[in-house]
């Protein structure tokens, strides 16, 4: 995967096209799960602003399958020490394919200890889930996840 | 929804001092996403709980803003650092305005 993600637009729209094109010869991921990529592209970039996000210190973990997309187990992990000087301030998720792509918002401070949460979550179908971390440094990080869905989880 | 959302929470009793608990919560909630339609076709219109906080005598350790695609009866684990003897409280917020909330006793040793 590509290091330093640039966080200018062209950059950004150039690596989750080449990410985009990977995941439609590799899976069966059609076009229509990806309806909501522009908005989590913009979320990312609002909350990037100047900044350039690297990957790597968050864990994200859900199944790789999941039968019931109405409750999906997400547990996210960021490798933090967790000090009044360096600490993880707010991790947020994207669900790229869901008609809504914001999930969450979760904030920590250095008394969390660790920047651990878990909860269950909706997914409409199958799609890559995306997570953000903010370090009390200004630093940012990404992480995404595939989940693919066997029954959806919005619609009624 | 008032009387139909039940809080719960598990917090450890006891705990040294500088120890890592953690904290789970639940929350009965239909957490209507705003995405459903009834059998007419209509809408069916948002209401979640958008807002969870945990306080530790008074100060905020941890802090959630919830979206639709948070499940019903949300669940969320996390953790906190056991600094001193006294009480935790949970707050949950909902659409509609209403707080639902409960509290916890923790004994730091």
């Amino acid at each position: 995967m590509v290091r330093n993600i640039g966080s200018s637009a062209l950059d950004r729209r150039g690596f989750l096209a080449a990410g985009a094109a990977l995941i439609a010869t590799t899976t069966l991921v059609g076009k229509a799960a990806r309806a909501a990529l522009p908005e989590v592209e913009a979320a990312i970039k609002e909350i990037l602003g100047d900044r350039t996000a690297e990957e790597g210190r968050i864990s994200l973990d859900l199944p790789e399958i999941a039968e019931n997309g109405n409750t999906v187990p997400l547990t996210v992990e960021v490798e933090s020490p967790m000090t009044e000087d360096d600490y993880v301030a707010a991790v947020h998720i994207f669900a790229e394919g869901n008609p809504q792509p914001t999930v969450a918002s979760m904030s920590f401070t250095p008394r969390s200890g660790e920047a651990i949460a878990s909860t269950r979550i909706r997914l409409a179908k199958t799609q890559t889930i995306h997570a953000i971390a903010e370090m009390s440094d200004g630093s940012v990080f990404t992480a995404t996840r595939e989940v693919k869905v066997t029954i959806g989880g919005c619609g009624g | 929804m008032a009387g139909k959302v039940k809080p719960r929470v598990k917090v450890p009793k006891k705990a040294e001092k500088g120890e890592i608990i953690e904290i789970k919560t639940l929350i009965s909630h239909k957490m209507e996403s705003g995405q459903r339609k009834d059998k007419d076709g209509n809408t069916i219109p948002r209401q979640i709980i958008n807002h969870f906080v945990c306080k530790y005598n008074g100060e905020v350790v941890f802090e959630s803003d919830w979206h639709g695609a948070v499940s019903a009866n949300p669940y969320i684990a996390f953790r906190t650092v056991a600094t001193e003897s006294g009480e935790l409280e949970f707050i949950w917020t909902d659409d509609d305005g209403s707080e639902y909330s409960t509290t916890a006793k923790i004994e730091v040793s």
